[in-house]
């Protein structure tokens, strides 16, 4: 593997290099067929994730439900988005689950002017050199929080969506590796907010899961109110996971049993989606995969080594909201309603 | 070498060859049975420390080699035992080209086959279960080729095998039942097929007979249809010799008659019975003294000897009646025949010739000397014993003046000769004495064992008339039988001796058992087809009607068959643990629980506890196991029966 990486990011990547291995070993054994987990498995995987979570949940007061999708997500493998207005952690969530996770952090902040160059990096001139050397952008980075990425040009958007999937980035001729891990949390205002460009789709689709936070509770908006700046309490978070336990929870996940029955359960929500008449578009086969790796890294959350149809149904409304629309000419069916439906509409085989 | 053609295949199909050959062993050529052995051998230990099969052209120089060899041990290469032989020997060899899933298929239907040729040796009760089980092992190393999904046991193999031969069993028995039958085998056995058989001959010597009663092959089976005759009624009439050539009595010729006949005496009461006579390659059929009417397809001759058409080389079966009191030739003697009952070689038995021209000048007339002669076996010591000595060249002689000890062909002979030498007609009959009734479905067994030469002498007025001179010597030979009249020493058959009670209760019970395999698997011929046809209304059906018949039966068992293994296949899908949930979840509707097809197990459970808390603990435990064994990575049968036995429990 070639990479050019700033003296910060080789100093990453020789950890990641080591962290990979077992990643790689668990690959080798999927092939002939996963081993499910030991309930010993179960235990040793569940204890880091419930430190990660019990860290993130003191940061982010009263969202739970949101920090265990975003966890699911990321265990996944996926990239997130979260989708809100402005002020309500969203910036906030993605820095604090980079950091408990002891992974690399960068930010852009997303505009209308920013150019694809400005993520990716450029090739300067060296004259001592005498050759152009490449500085990387911000995206060579593990998680990239892209915040307001709705309010970037399409042309900034397609740059940093296609290196989302590829995990790779093409300039001038030469492909440079993005680092292992690499997840992108990307936020966005609600489209109907002013100087938007909505993602198309098939950018969408890039995306595993979308999550909305909402207000937060009386309880926790006093506390957070009572409490110190979410800044300071930011900077003093200590990782509680390195990125080699990382990457073997994320094996881990791959391991999570999914029986017959479940599959059925899950093709019965696909095919619901391609025949409903009150939907315009079903779910692709890679909406299907993201709903049972999901599901996978769920139940996984929840300490369990297979996977129930109620894991399936929580990140139901994440993996599909996005993905799906209703045939509503008023608008006023959401992503999140059209999910709800479709749970209700499909009897657990 | 395909994967599936494993150690493990090879080894089944290995053990079904030698299952199917077995029986052939004793019958081949020992360098054939060695060559065969070598050749599993050799394939076993290919197979097992997996090197290169055998090249061809050593393959093809010993095909050539074995095929001469059979060649050379049986001056041909057709016919039952060549045929048999290459085909074992070109069976075994196939193992060692066996590289191919076809090859395999190959050497599974040739092994089918073998099982077939076993049947043209041997029809027996015990044959059969051994090729019943060579089949069993056959269709299981099928099934070990044909399995895709890793290795299975090789009880799971068997009873998958097992399953199968008995979903085949009533497409079976319509085939047995319903397919047209021809008279016989379905094709001629081979010529050389009954090679030593033992039997009744057309000549008769001293030890001819006692060499016979060493056998205890049953020679016929006879079911009575009502009243069964007093033992010394029981003289089962067979070869008539004529002809002594002193030493030795022959038929001469024999002269077929349509019509002989003889008048019933008494009330005209008659026997009536059916024989089952095993093979024995000539053409008597025996019926007791004296038959009353012809078997189908076969004809009397002028002594009443009763001939079938072709040699008896299948199991046959007649209805027969017979009269055991009657008058034969009264009438008279034609001058012929007359000569022929007279005749007796000069220069042999010349003390003998003299005895009875002695005694017939004391006696009255015919019929006194008759008693005479039988007076003289009974009250001089004339000894009965399957082991007599040597007779020298006059043996008549020798036996009545020297050593006075024999078995029924020396009474018989001797007393024929002496009749002949005093100027009245006789001639020897051999056939069976006696009988033993097996009391175990009621039918009369006799043996080789009970094979028995009397006399028959002309008397004027009363015409043949039967003398039996080993009655005189010992009347419990005919009385109760071979076993009660030989001294213990002699040697006979295991099966004669009934010492031990349950000895004989299984031997009954084992012959019942063999008869009525006999009867009606063996024996099952067009009569008893049309028999059992006419009984369900066909008794008109021609082949092809029957032919239409066996393909619709055959059509609607498969049918069946395909119904209930789809319906099976469809109830497999459907788990028996959903069923179970189902049931569990039917339960709880009725106590208000009840629950969206949407909602999942585990938030189904929470719900209905908080509605039923006095079940909450049942219905975690049942969602529990329902959760394992749905969604869990492995699931058995106990804790299917667990989660059955808990949702049966909860109220």
């Amino acid at each position: 593997m070639k990479r050019m990486p700033t003296p910060t990011m080789l100093l990453r990547a020789t950890t990641t290099a080591s962290a990979l291995r077992p990643a790689d070993d668990a690959e080798a054994q999927t092939e002939t067929g996963p081993v499910p987990l030991s309930n010993a498995d179960i235990r040793a995987m569940t204890l880091p994730l419930e430190r990660v979570f019990a860290q993130v949940n003191r940061i982010i007061l009263g969202k739970a439900h949101q920090i265990r999708l975003a966890l699911s997500c990321l265990l996944a493998g996926g990239h997130l988005l979260i989708e809100d207005i402005p002020g309500v952690g969203k910036t906030t969530l993605a820095h604090a689950l980079a950091s408990t996770l002891g992974l690399d952090f960068q930010r852009i902040q997303f505009t209308s002017d920013l150019l694809p160059a400005d993520i990716i990096g450029v090739s300067v001139f060296d004259r001592e050199a005498g050759s152009f050397k490449f500085h990387p952008g911000p995206i060579f980075t593990q998680v990239l929080l892209a915040d307001e990425v709705n309010r970037a040009t399409p042309k900034t958007q397609s740059a940093l969506l296609e290196a989302m999937e590829e995990r790779q980035v093409t300039t001038e001729g030469e492909t440079r590796p993005l680092p292992e891990p690499f997840f992108v949390i990307a936020t966005q205002n609600p489209s109907h907010q002013v100087g938007t460009f909505p993602l198309p789709e098939s950018q969408l689709d890039r995306f595993l899961m979308r999550i909305r936070l909402g207000y937060p509770g009386a309880d926790a908006e006093r506390a957070l109110l009572q409490a110190s700046p979410r800044r300071a309490l930011l900077s003093r978070i200590e990782p509680c996971i390195g990125a080699d336990e990382l990457a073997s929870l994320c094996a881990g996940v791959a391991r999570v049993h999914a029986s017959a029955a479940l599959i059925d359960y899950v093709q019965a929500l696909i095919r619901h989606t391609r025949t409903a008449p009150e939907l315009t578009s079903g779910l692709s086969p890679r909406a299907g995969l993201a709903l049972l790796q999901a599901a996978r890294a769920w139940a996984l959350m929840d300490a369990r080594g297979e996977v129930l149809p109620e894991d399936v149904q929580a990140v139901t409304p994440g993996v599909v909201g996005h993905r799906l629309h209703a045939a509503d000419p008023h608008g006023r069916i959401n992503g999140v309603d059209v999910a709800a439906r479709l749970i209700e509409a499909v009897a657990i085989p | 070498m395909t994967p599936r053609l494993d150690t493990r295949n090879v080894a089944w199909m290995a053990l079904s060859m030698a299952l199917v050959t077995l029986p052939h062993v004793e019958r081949l050529p020992v360098w054939i049975t060695a060559l065969a052995a070598l050749a599993i051998a050799w394939r076993l230990y290919l197979g097992w420390k997996g090197g290169q099969l055998p090249r061809k052209w050593l393959l093809l120089t010993v095909v050539a080699g074995a095929s001469a060899g059979i060649y050379v041990s049986f001056g041909t290469l057709f016919g039952r035992d060549a045929g048999v032989a290459l085909l074992v020997v070109m069976l075994t060899l196939k193992l060692l080209e066996m590289a191919s899933m076809r090859d395999a298929m190959i050497v599974i239907f040739l092994s089918y086959f073998v099982v077939l040729t076993n049947f043209l040796y041997s029809q027996t009760i015990p044959t059969a279960a051994l090729m019943l089980v060579g089949v069993w092992v056959i269709t299981g190393t099928m099934i070990g080729l044909q399995w895709r999904e890793g290795a299975l046991r090789y009880q799971e193999t068997l009873r998958l095998s097992a399953i199968m031969l008995a979903q085949a069993t009533p497409l079976m028995l319509v085939l047995f039942l319903l397919f047209p039958r021809v008279q016989g085998p379905l094709w001629g056995l081979p010529r050389d097929a009954f090679a030593g058989v033992s039997g009744l001959s057309d000549s008769m010597s001293p030890g001819t007979l006692s060499q016979l009663s060493l056998s205890d092959a049953v020679a016929f089976r006879v079911q009575f249809q009502g009243e069964i005759p007093k033992p010394n009624q029981l003289y089962w009439r067979g070869p008539v010799l004529w002809y002594f050539d002193g030493t030795s009595w022959h038929m001469g010729m024999t002269f077929e008659s349509a019509t002989p006949s003889y008048a019933p005496v008494g009330t005209g009461a008659a026997y009536s019975y059916t024989v089952t006579l095993e093979p024995h390659d000539k053409r008597w059929l025996f019926a007791l003294d004296l038959p009353a009417k012809l078997a189908p397809e076969s004809r009397f001759t002028t002594d009443f000897q009763m001939l079938a058409n072709r040699p008896v080389r299948s199991r046959t079966r007649y209805e027969m009646t017979s009269h055991t009191s009657y008058r034969l030739g009264y009438e008279g003697l034609s001058p012929y025949e007359r000569r022929r009952a007279l005749q007796l070689p000069d220069g042999y038995n010349w003390r003998t010739r003299a005895l009875a021209l002695n005694m017939r000048n004391a006696a009255r007339d015919d019929e006194d000397m008759v008693k005479q002669v039988l007076a003289m076996f009974r009250t001089q010591p004339f000894f009965y014993t399957l082991t007599p000595p040597l007779l020298g060249d006059n043996p008549v002689d020798d036996f009545l003046f020297n050593t006075r000890s024999g078995f029924c062909e020396h009474y018989a002979s001797a007393f024929a000769v002496l009749m002949r030498a005093a100027g009245i007609p006789a001639r020897v009959v051999t056939g069976y004495q006696g009988g033993e009734v097996n009391p175990i479905g009621n039918y009369m067994i006799v043996r080789q064992s009970e094979a028995h030469a009397w006399a028959e002498v002309w008397i004027a007025g009363r015409g043949w008339v039967r003398v039996d001179p080993t009655a005189a010597v010992s009347p419990l030979r005919v009385e109760s039988g071979i076993a009660a009249a030989v001294p213990a020493t002699d040697a006979l058959p295991l099966a004669l001796r009934s010492n031990s009670e349950w000895l004989r209760q299984l031997r009954f019970t084992w012959d019942s058992f063999a008869n009525s395999w006999n009867q009606w698997v063996l024996g099952y011929n067009p009569e008893r087809q049309y028999w059992l046809l006419s009984r369900v209304g066909l008794d008109r059906a021609t082949s092809q009607t029957l032919a239409l018949i066996l393909l619709g039966i055959t059509a609607f068992i498969t049918c069946i068959f395909a119904v209930v293994i789809l319906r099976r296949l469809h109830r497999h899908a459907r788990d028996p643990v959903v069923a179970i949930y189902a049931r569990f979840c039917r339960k709880l509707a009725r106590r208000g629980a009840q629950r969206a097809p949407s909602e999942g197990p585990a938030d189904f459970a929470d719900r209905a506890a908080r509605r039923v808390p006095e079940a909450a603990a049942a219905i975690r435990a049942i969602t529990e196991s329902y959760i394992a064994l749905r969604y869990g990575a492995g699931s058995d049968r106990a804790q299917v029966r667990r989660l059955k036995r808990l949702v049966r429990e909860l109220q």
